[in-house]
């Protein structure tokens, strides 16, 4: 630590006042000009005064501890009261332990604030700054120790125990590293990331009321969240959420004469069209569908795709289409997946194209 | 009183037998700190922290850190019998089974956004007032790394409870990983343990947020005050203040108090806030389902400008070599915060090689005295905040009713020409009120006073400038811009680093090149002759007008100063009466 010991000396100096401490370019800067009394210092009055209003905070603080512990035995943590001019209501025991407390603790610091401000002297001192460099002696010294040390030591001279401890070092991180490896379950299955539930014939069911869908439930200009039929099963049997996450579809229908193009020959089923749920870009399931335009919006980033031509992006920052699904029906009439998506869904990767 | 005085001397007896410490506490206690509200700033980031640590250790007693899917069966009946992982439960338990639980997330919660404000508001401080100087580069060093934990933690925690808008912002957070090149998707498969979102995330996440993140924030924290206490803290210019001393009030017991007593304001304040004003209602998202979204969610404000700069940037994508790169993610989510942060990270370096300051630095800049850095943080600022409009273009469009496109493409210019527009108008500013303080030295104050002379003519009455104002004007730190270096020795030698001294001598000419200088000593001590003089000369015509109301034809007067001799009132009324008529007969 460096020398701070307060120094009578320097602060008397300043209070005069107008002695010079400084130049700057030629110029003098004036000191400290002298102390100016506060009301508090002079009126004995004013002094009782805030000494009062002091202890009447910590006091204030006291009896909001004692109506905290109420409010925390009797308030039910299900009540609730209702805001004056908001057609609202909040959570009853949130508030009153929310204020109870708060105020407990801020009364606290108010106080202390007030007294230090009122009570406590004001007069500014001053303490001399140290230059924070060592003089060129203690440098020359404690290279020296540094360099006598690094001789014993024999670290220079020793080659073969220099190189070998720093083989030694270098090397020993590695568990550290390696044993990260389990992180993953595995190695990187890339097949998994590209693939998803659908298959040929899989069954399409709403989402998230599970009923197989016939052509006739999605009207024109209709929109349906769906899923394949086995999803829920799946992710029951997996515990996990990582089939729904690539699985998801959305369901639109158009006048067939609105299609201007599919990502594959006949993938709609009488201009019924299925395109995966998630967003091109970083993921997001989209959920805006603007039936006058055919434009799907996500709402994450307002990345724009127009259904109506191949799932095309139109606006935002997504850089590809999405994905979509071949769908027709099955003999009970219900739709069904003709195949899997013929691409990887969701956010690109760097192989996702190998 | 006498016996605790007396358990006190015995307690420090006992320490002091094994520390010696009284040096210590005889030092520290007279240490002495100087005072301005903005000194405040950084003592709110760590009062927050604390309350952070404070509340997030209440919530570990009851949060379950599990993807574990289980039935609701709580207080909270909208959700009963809904499947939802047992993070998202007990997280519905904290808010609506656990008396004080409500509270005690909404505590940690607010803290959590004061802290990252109060940090990003006393980095601004010290970048606009040059506190990051000689010897100071490393505090702020520290401070942007703590910045960057600030937020790390704050987007961790915001993904614990697995409701569907922290489940969101995880899978941008995975897509974004996806999109680095070469190991992107190794490193998602890693963090994810797998596919997303596996199973794992939730208690990885729990790890590094209640755990790494605040420990190394609080050894950089730790670090980070010893070091203000070991180089002393800067102040602001003034009388008495100089680059050799440091002019305030003692810990003992002026900060104790003053410093104490904020903490508790702070947490107070933090713990009302959070009685009154709900955030993050979580129950009300539902829990996470990677197939749905609510329209216009939105991040915690301190993620907005990332946000922000994923929705502008236009959407390229290139294959090379069948490899993937996604531009359009890669850029604006890893590779823009990491020159931002980078930037940040270096000015205090390039500044001092830019202008070859090599002095220590006590004495904080005004940001006018500096225009060309105040001109550098209100470009950055610009590029942030315009970033950061970006991130809420849906909410903006929705408000003011003008298309997100419009917006998006607005933004998208404007974040390239704005800033360099702040950058002039800034500098433009700061000369200009550079020019007004070297005015008030040598005229000295303007004090409202309209006179108007015998002859017709109005003047400004000035005034003398107080003492505190001369000081800080005269403190105005001198500057010089690198010479050019001679191409040549004095041997004819050429000199090889000249190409880059140049350079850097034109940077230093950028950087300095308008300041305007202070008068000279000569120039000010004729000047405070010539106020010395006027002021004699107006002091008594002032004190006769002064005498006449406010509003009287000809004379406005400042009312403070306002004579109560009986015989000069009379006089001034004489004269009013005068003026009126004269103005009755102008009239007509
Ligand atoms: C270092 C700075 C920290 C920041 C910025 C931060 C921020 C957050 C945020 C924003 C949340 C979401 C809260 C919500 O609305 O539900 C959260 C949750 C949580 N935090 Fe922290 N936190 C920090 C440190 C800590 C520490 C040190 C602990 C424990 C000792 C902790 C324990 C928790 C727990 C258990 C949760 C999940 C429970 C819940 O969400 O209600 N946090 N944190
Ligand atoms: S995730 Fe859909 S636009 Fe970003």
């Amino acid at each position: 630590m460096t020398d701070n010991s307060p120094t009578p000396q320097s602060s008397s100096a300043a209070e005069t006042g107008t002695d010079v401490v400084a130049r700057n370019q030629g110029h003098d800067i004036p000191g400290l000009p002298p102390h100016r009394p506060r009301q508090t210092d002079i009126d004995p009055r004013a002094a009782k005064r805030a000494e009062r209003q002091v202890a009447l905070m910590f006091l204030a603080s006291a009896l909001m501890t004692v109506l905290f512990v109420i409010a925390f035995v009797q308030i039910p943590t299900t009540d609730t009261w209702p805001v004056p001019f908001f057609n609202a209501t909040i959570n009853a025991s949130n508030t009153a332990l929310g204020v109870t407390f708060g105020l407990a603790i801020f009364f606290i610091g108010a106080g202390a604030i007030q007294w230090a401000k009122k009570l406590m002297p004001d007069k500014e001192v001053v303490q001399l700054r140290h230059p924070l460099k060592s003089t060129q002696q203690e440098r020359d010294e404690a290279a020296e120790v540094f360099w006598d040390g690094a001789d014993e030591s024999g670290f220079g001279q020793r080659k073969i125990i220099r190189r070998s401890l720093l083989l030694a070092m270098g090397l020993f991180p590695i568990p550290l590293v390696v044993m990260l490896r389990d992180l993953a379950p595995g190695p990187l299955d890339l097949g998994v990331l590209k693939e998803t539930l659908w298959e040929e014939g899989s069954r399409i069911v709403t989402d998230p009321l599970e009923r197989p869908v016939r052509p006739a439930d999605v009207p024109i200009g209709g929109v349906v969240s769906a899923m394949p039929a086995n999803l829920t099963e799946v992710q029951h049997e997996e515990g996990n959420l990582n089939a729904r996450a690539k699985a998801a579809i959305i369901l639109v229908r158009m006048a067939p004469e609105d299609i201007q193009s599919q990502q594959g020959e006949g993938w709609d089923y009488q201009g019924i069209l299925a395109f995966s749920k998630i967003c091109t870009h970083v993921g997001c399931p989209i959920a805006l569908y603007q039936q006058r335009t055919h434009h799907l919006l996500c709402p994450c980033h307002q990345s724009t795709f127009d259904l109506s031509d191949s799932g095309n992006v139109v606006f935002g920052p997504a850089a590809r289409a999405l994905p979509q699904l071949p769908i027709t029906v099955d003999e009970e009439g219900f739709l069904i997946a003709r195949s899997d998506f013929d691409q990887p869904v969701g956010p690109s990767f760097w192989e996702r194209d190998r | 009183m006498s016996a605790t005085v007396n358990a006190g001397k015995k307690a420090a007896t006992y320490v002091d037998d094994r520390f010696a410490s009284a040096n210590f506490f005889k030092r520290s206690l007279g240490k002495v700190f100087p005072d301005h509200w903005s000194f405040m700033l950084g003592e709110i980031a760590l009062y927050s922290f604390i309350v952070i640590l404070l509340s997030g250790t209440f919530l570990t007693f009851w949060f379950k850190p599990s993807m574990v899917e289980v039935i609701y069966d709580g207080s909270y009946a909208p959700l009963k019998g809904v499947e939802m992982s047992e993070a998202y439960a007990s997280t519905l338990d904290i808010s609506f089974d656990i008396r004080g639980g409500l509270l005690m997330r909404q505590i940690h919660h607010w803290a959590a956004l004061f802290f990252v404000a109060a940090i990003s508001v006393h980095l601004l401080r010290v970048f606009f007032t040059g506190a990051f100087r000689k010897p100071r580069e490393f505090n702020w060093l520290i401070g942007v790394g703590l910045l960057t934990l600030a937020l790390v933690a704050g987007f961790a925690g915001y993904s614990l409870p697995d409701d569907l808008l922290s489940g969101t912002g995880l899978r941008i957070a995975q897509g974004i990983m996806l999109s680095i090149p070469l190991v992107g998707t190794y490193l998602s498969w890693f963090v994810f343990g797998g596919e997303f979102p596996g199973t794992d995330i939730i208690s990885r996440l729990y790890a590094v947020h209640i755990l790494l993140v605040p420990g190394i924030i609080l050894a950089l924290v730790t670090a980070h005050l010893i070091m203000v206490w070991y180089q002393k803290h800067t102040q602001y210019p003034g009388p008495g203040r100089t680059n050799e001393n440091v002019v305030g009030y003692r810990l003992m017991p002026i900060y104790m108090a003053k410093a104490g007593g904020f903490f508790f304001a702070v947490f107070g304040i933090t713990t009302l806030v959070a009685g009154l004003v709900t955030i993050n209602p979580i129950w009300a998202y539902g829990p996470y389902t990677p197939d749905q979204v609510t329209a216009g969610s939105q991040p915690d404000w301190y993620i907005g400008w990332l946000e922000g700069a994923l929705r502008l940037m236009p959407n390229v994508e290139t294959v090379i070599f069948g490899f993937t790169i996604s531009w359009n993610i890669f850029i604006p989510a890893a590779v823009v915060p990491g020159l931002v942060f980078t930037a940040m990270a270096l000015y205090p370096w390039f500044e001092s090689w830019v202008t070859g300051d090599t002095k220590e630095h006590h004495i904080l800049d005004r940001p006018r005295n500096n225009p060309t850095r105040t001109g550098i943080g209100v470009m950055a600022l610009t590029f942030y905040i315009l970033l950061w409009i970006g991130g809420g273009n849906d909410l903006i469009a929705r408000f003011f009713d003008v298309s997100v496109n419009a917006i998006t493409w607005f933004l998208r210019i404007g974040i390239f020409v704005l800033p360099p527009i702040a950058f002039v108008i800034t500098k433009r500013i700061c000369l200009s009120l550079q020019r007004r303080d070297r005015e008030k030295l040598l005229h000295g104050r303007e004090t409202g006073q309209i006179l108007r002379l015998p002859h017709g003519e109005f003047i400004e009455i000035h005034g003398p400038i107080s003492v505190e104002e001369r000081a800080v004007l005269l403190s105005k730190p001198e500057v010089e811009p690198l010479a050019l270096p001679p191409t040549e020795d004095a041997n004819g030698v050429k000199n090889k680093k000249a190409g880059r001294n140049r350079l850097r001598s034109r940077l230093s000419n950028w950087f300095y090149g308008d300041n305007i200088p202070l008068p000279t000593p000569e120039e000010l001590a004729a000047a405070d002759a010539h106020l010395a003089h006027e002021i004699e000369q107006t002091t008594p015509v002032l004190d006769e007008a002064t005498a006449l109301r406010v509003g009287t034809p000809g004379v406005i007067a400042d009312e403070g100063v306002l004579h109560d001799d009986p015989k000069l009132v009379a006089a001034a009324r004489d004269a009013a009466r005068t003026i009126e008529a004269e103005r009755g007969e102008n009239k007509s």
